[in-house]
């Protein structure tokens, strides 16, 4: 599973870092995503394909 | 159509909406002010309109419907509220300042703080009690005082100012030019206050920025900025808690299932937010530029209301979607909107919402609904909707 995030359209809600904070994070100056691990173990598939699916910027992409 | 449409109950949406989305995706309504818009209620073609970066629900240009029944068409409406922040880079720059106050660390960090206002005020009370009154309302008020360091004995008037300024038919003219008038004198010279005993709070820093000059952010902005922060602090998340809860007890067996598993909590709040049958009259975009949607043009300078909760129960997106599932996932309701205006305090909220529910839980475990949920009454004439009351008993 790869990960790619689209720094220009986050719109820093936080829902990612709620629902997968091992995956991501986000900038203290301006709440912008921050990918702390672009290729995550299997295990944590679920709650990815949660966090980009949820995305009010759909600014999460999930390769399998 | 008159818009908004009516509900069967306080819980139930209206008819229309189901019978609109399968056969009249784009249909023509008649707001308050009596001016004509187009209502979308499919959750594509709502979700698409609300994240496309080029329109806004700024409704100050002439050939823009206006919204309620009052001179200026209302707070979409008002044109002293548009500024540089308001649409395109400046709304972006606007956006990122204040979003660092509102990411998932800095208020996960409140929880513990949220936890303790819940506990004092559900102390406060015996049953039978109002739960809008007693917990829904005070909650977020204190919160969001605490995080602007506005003081929340003022919380009496910040509810009326914010009524006002949400209306859409419930006052007259005198009555919200003056709330107007006040609101932003209480704002501006609070602060003023803050530049001279500045505290660790979002007003403080906002003023420290304004006073750099270096173009971030100017005095009208801050207090605008400072006015739509309480307001949207204060009624969205208040009239929800009401909502979620008299939506756990009406069909109490939702309340049961949480009671059994905690776990439940962040997917039940996700759920609460979709199934909202009465939360706002939809999210206004002026579409600016000729627009396509579901096979229709729409002209330059036409009026949309999207209906957020209309979408919210599309069957083509949300399996069983007139069910309230709590453990639903994914959960991709678009309840705070979609895209770069979608809400900035949507994890405040979450937050907010969760702790709550988590306390009652476990200080309440008996609660239940003291009316049948036909009987509960919606809040009238504003832009925002709630219950008005929600009665309890444990």
């Amino acid at each position: 599973m790869e990960i790619t995030v689209d720094e220009d359209a986050c719109c820093g809600a936080g829902q990612c870092v709620m629902i997968a904070p091992e995956v991501f994070d986000q900038r203290d100056d301006d709440g912008v995503v921050i990918l702390l691990d672009p290729a995550p173990p299997p295990e944590l598939r679920p709650a990815v394909e949660n966090a980009a699916a949820v995305c009010p910027a759909a600014a999460i992409s999930v390769f399998p | 159509m008159e818009y908004p449409f009516t509900q069967p109950s306080a819980l139930e949406p209206p008819a229309e909406w189901a019978r609109l989305r399968d056969e009249c995706p784009v249909s023509r309504v008649r707001m308050a002010s009596g001016d004509e818009t187009v209502l979308l209620t499919r959750y594509e073609d709502v979700r698409t309109l609300l994240a496309d970066p080029r329109f806004t629900h700024n409704l100050s240009r002439p050939d823009a419907a206006r919204i309620a029944d009052s001179e200026s068409g209302g707070v979409f409406n008002e044109a002293s509220l548009v500024t540089d922040m308001t649409s395109g880079e400046g709304h972006l720059r606007w956006r990122r300042m204040m979003s660092r106050s509102f990411t998932a660390k800095r208020v996960n960090a409140l929880r513990p703080r949220i936890e303790e206002i819940a506990h004092e005020l559900i102390s406060a009370v015996q049953p039978p009690v109002d739960l809008v009154s007693a917990l829904g309302f005070p909650l977020p008020v204190f919160v969001i005082c605490e995080l602007l360091g506005v003081p929340a004995d003022h919380r009496d008037r910040f509810a009326h100012w914010s009524d006002a300024m949400l209306n859409l038919t419930k006052f007259k003219q005198d009555e919200l030019d003056t709330a107007a008038r006040e609101f932003h004198e209480f704002m501006a010279a609070h602060v003023l206050a803050k530049r001279d005993n500045p505290g660790d709070d979002l007003l403080s820093e906002l003023a420290t920025i304004v006073d750099a000059q270096d173009g971030r952010l100017t005095e009208v902005e801050l207090i605008i900025t400072a006015q739509g922060l309480l307001v949207a602090g204060h009624e969205t998340t208040a009239n929800m808690i009401g909502k979620m809860v008299a939506m756990l007890l009406a069909d109490r067996s939702r309340w049961e299932a949480l009671l059994a598993d905690r776990g439940l909590i962040p997917s039940a709040v996700e759920e609460a937010l979709r199934f909202d049958a009465n939360p706002n009259i939809g999210i206004p975009r002026y579409v600016s530029e000729q627009y396509e949607v579901a096979g229709e043009t729409l002209p330059a300078g036409t009026t949309v209301i999207t209906n957020l909760a209309s979408a919210n129960r599309d069957g083509c997106v949300f399996a069983d979607a007139d069910e309230m599932v709590l453990d639903r996932r994914p959960n991709p309701h678009i309840a705070f909107g979609a895209g770069p205006h979608s809400c900035l305090g949507q994890a405040l909220a979450r937050v907010e919402l969760q702790t709550v529910l988590g306390v009652l839980l476990d200080r309440l475990p008996g609660l239940r609904l003291d009316v049948e949920p036909a009987a509960l009454r919606r809040r009238e004439g504003l832009v925002v909707g709630g219950i008005e009351e929600v009665p309890v008993r444990w």
